[in-house]
């Protein structure tokens, strides 16, 4: 058995190597299309990573004016907590609000520089707001706006809504447009990709009439006759499995840093890493897969045993 | 062993008002074990479509064709090699794989039906020494006369040990004395207890032969002899 299987892959292997040119159309446009398909799981990604970070953030920030109190922050920080809309109040006073900066700037010495030149500690106390539901901020706004006592109303310097409900659909819809466009594209690449691996095979078929003649003559078993033509199906999927993978390998790793800067947490290296055998389970399956189907097709279209 | 029963052949034209090719006409055969037995005809007298027939490569249009009692027709798919196995063919044109030496077209059909590389290394030298080809394992088909590339393909069609040998115009394409000399390796088949049936056109050589002889004309048997000459 174990002999049959090599001896078939062997062939196929022979196969392979004998289609030259045409190999290549199939590999590239197999390339394509798993570079597409992969591009998407990628993707998916990429939207959890920006959704996910945006709902981490605070809704609501209220900024008390510098001379306030600390008791009398808290006072109002004990107010908000009774609103039902509210999920969560979390006090920083002005030391944390300056650590929390220097922390998260020490590389930038422009930033640095800056903050020396004001000198002492410019940030002030703050409240950060989160809500259950982004549709409940309109509430907890009219609560500072009209419910809250002129006394604490007074010490607030400013109120800062981040408004993610509508980013975070917008992110949503771009996401989810640009996969169903991609995943439109993937069908015809894909439709397209065994089509033409479908021709490649038909000429190694053609090409092979000789010896496929021999095998019959000789009591070749159906599978050893149309195993090579599977063999060399599945290897242009393989070998168009990891150009993609390659590719994709660059692509993260010389991107990485770059995107990073622009968000900040997201890093497409270690997501191509951490999803590597994934990936490469999704691209070897889609590669193979499709070379396999067009052997299939074209093996019982022009190969009669 | 074999039995042809009632066939005709009936090929459509591939015109459509064209008339159909009829290239067996009720034809019924029996041939015995380790018979040698020649199928003489004309062009076109439904030899070779004889063979494709017992092969199961062709269906007949009426009758039956039987190989040890089982009509070859009704064998699935899935099991028709084992049937080829049984039987090797030759043929006019040798259908060799000019990229493979002698050694390895004959390996070959032992690989197709699966033998071990040790079975191969024992089998292969064996059937090369029948056919007197030991010497020239290592040549390829080009570098081979006509004769010695149809011992190659004698050798290939023997070396899995078939119970029949089809021989199709096997001397169609060689000169007087490799003709005698394959006909002799034929007889040598014959004489280990294999069964060889013959298709030719060439009289002086079933004259020689005095073994069994079924002529054919346009697809039907005029004539079946068991000590036959070539008359038409």
């Amino acid at each position: 058995m174990f002999t049959n299987f090599q001896r078939i892959f062997k062939s196929g292997w022979a196969v392979f190597s004998h289609s030259g040119s045409s190999n290549v159309a199939t590999i590239f446009i197999i390339v394509i299309t798993v570079s597409l398909i992969t591009s998407l799981f990628l993707l998916k990604d990429v939207s959890q990573f920006l959704t996910s970070s945006l709902q981490g953030k605070v809704d609501i920030s209220v900024y008390f004016k510098d001379g306030a109190q600390e008791s009398d922050i808290l006072n109002v920080k004990a107010e908000l907590s009774k609103i039902a809309e509210v999920k969560e109040v979390n006090y920083v006073s002005k030391d944390e609000a300056l650590s929390e900066f220097i922390q998260r700037h020490q590389d930038n010495p422009v930033l640095m520089a800056s903050l020396a030149e004001v000198g002492g500690n410019p940030f002030l106390a703050s409240l950060k707001i989160k809500a259950s539901e982004a549709s409940q901020y309109q509430a907890i706004s009219n609560f500072l706006d009209q419910t809250l006592s002129p006394t604490y109303k007074n010490l607030i310097e400013k109120v800062d809504y981040y408004q993610r409900k509508p980013v975070i659909e917008k992110i949503f819809s771009i996401t989810s447009g640009v996969s169903r466009v991609g995943v439109g594209f993937s069908i015809i690449l894909a439709i397209l990709a065994i089509l033409i691996a479908f021709n490649t095979i038909r000429l190694a078929i053609y090409n092979s009439q000789e010896e496929i003649k021999i095998q019959r003559l000789v009591g070749a078993s159906n599978w050893f006759i149309r195993g090579p033509f599977l063999v060399q199906g599945a290897t242009s999927g393989f070998f168009a499995a990891l150009i993609c993978l390659l590719i994709f390998a660059l692509i993260c790793g010389i991107f990485s840093s770059k995107l990073e800067v622009l968000f900040p947490g997201l890093n497409l290296w270690n997501n191509f890493t951490s999803n590597f055998w994934i990936l490469l389970l999704v691209q070897l399956a889609v590669g193979i897969g499709l070379g396999v189907i067009s052997s299939t097709i074209a093996i019982r279209k022009y190969l009669k045993v | 062993m074999i039995k042809f029963q009632n066939i005709t052949k009936i090929y459509p034209n591939h015109s459509p008002n064209g008339p159909p090719t009829i290239a067996l006409q009720d034809v019924s055969f029996q041939i015995e074990k380790k018979e040698f037995v020649s199928i003489v005809g004309k062009s076109g007298a439904g030899k070779t479509t004889l063979f494709k027939l017992l092969l199961a490569e062709e269906k007949p249009t009426y009758g039956r064709v039987f190989f040890e009692d089982v009509d070859v027709h009704k064998i699935p798919s899935k099991k028709l090699p084992e049937l080829r196995q049984r039987i090797g063919t030759v043929f006019q044109d040798y259908k060799l794989l000019l990229s493979k030496t002698v050694y390895k077209n004959i390996a070959y059909a032992l690989e197709a039906i699966g033998a071990s590389d040790k079975e191969i290394a024992r089998d292969v030298p064996e059937v090369l020494e029948i056919v007197e080809l030991t010497e020239r394992a290592n040549n390829f088909p080009i570098q081979l006369s006509g004769g010695e590339q149809q011992r190659t393909a004698i050798a290939r069609a023997l070396v899995h040990r078939p119970e029949v040998i089809l021989a199709d115009e096997p001397t169609g394409n060689l000169d007087p004395y490799h003709t005698l000399d394959i006909i002799r390796l034929l007889l040598k088949i014959n004489q280990f207890g294999t069964t060889v049936v013959l298709a030719t056109h060439n009289k002086e050589l079933i004259n020689i032969l005095g073994k069994r002889v079924i002529t054919l004309d346009e697809g039907k048997i005029i004539r079946d002899e068991e000590r036959g000459r070539f008359i038409l």
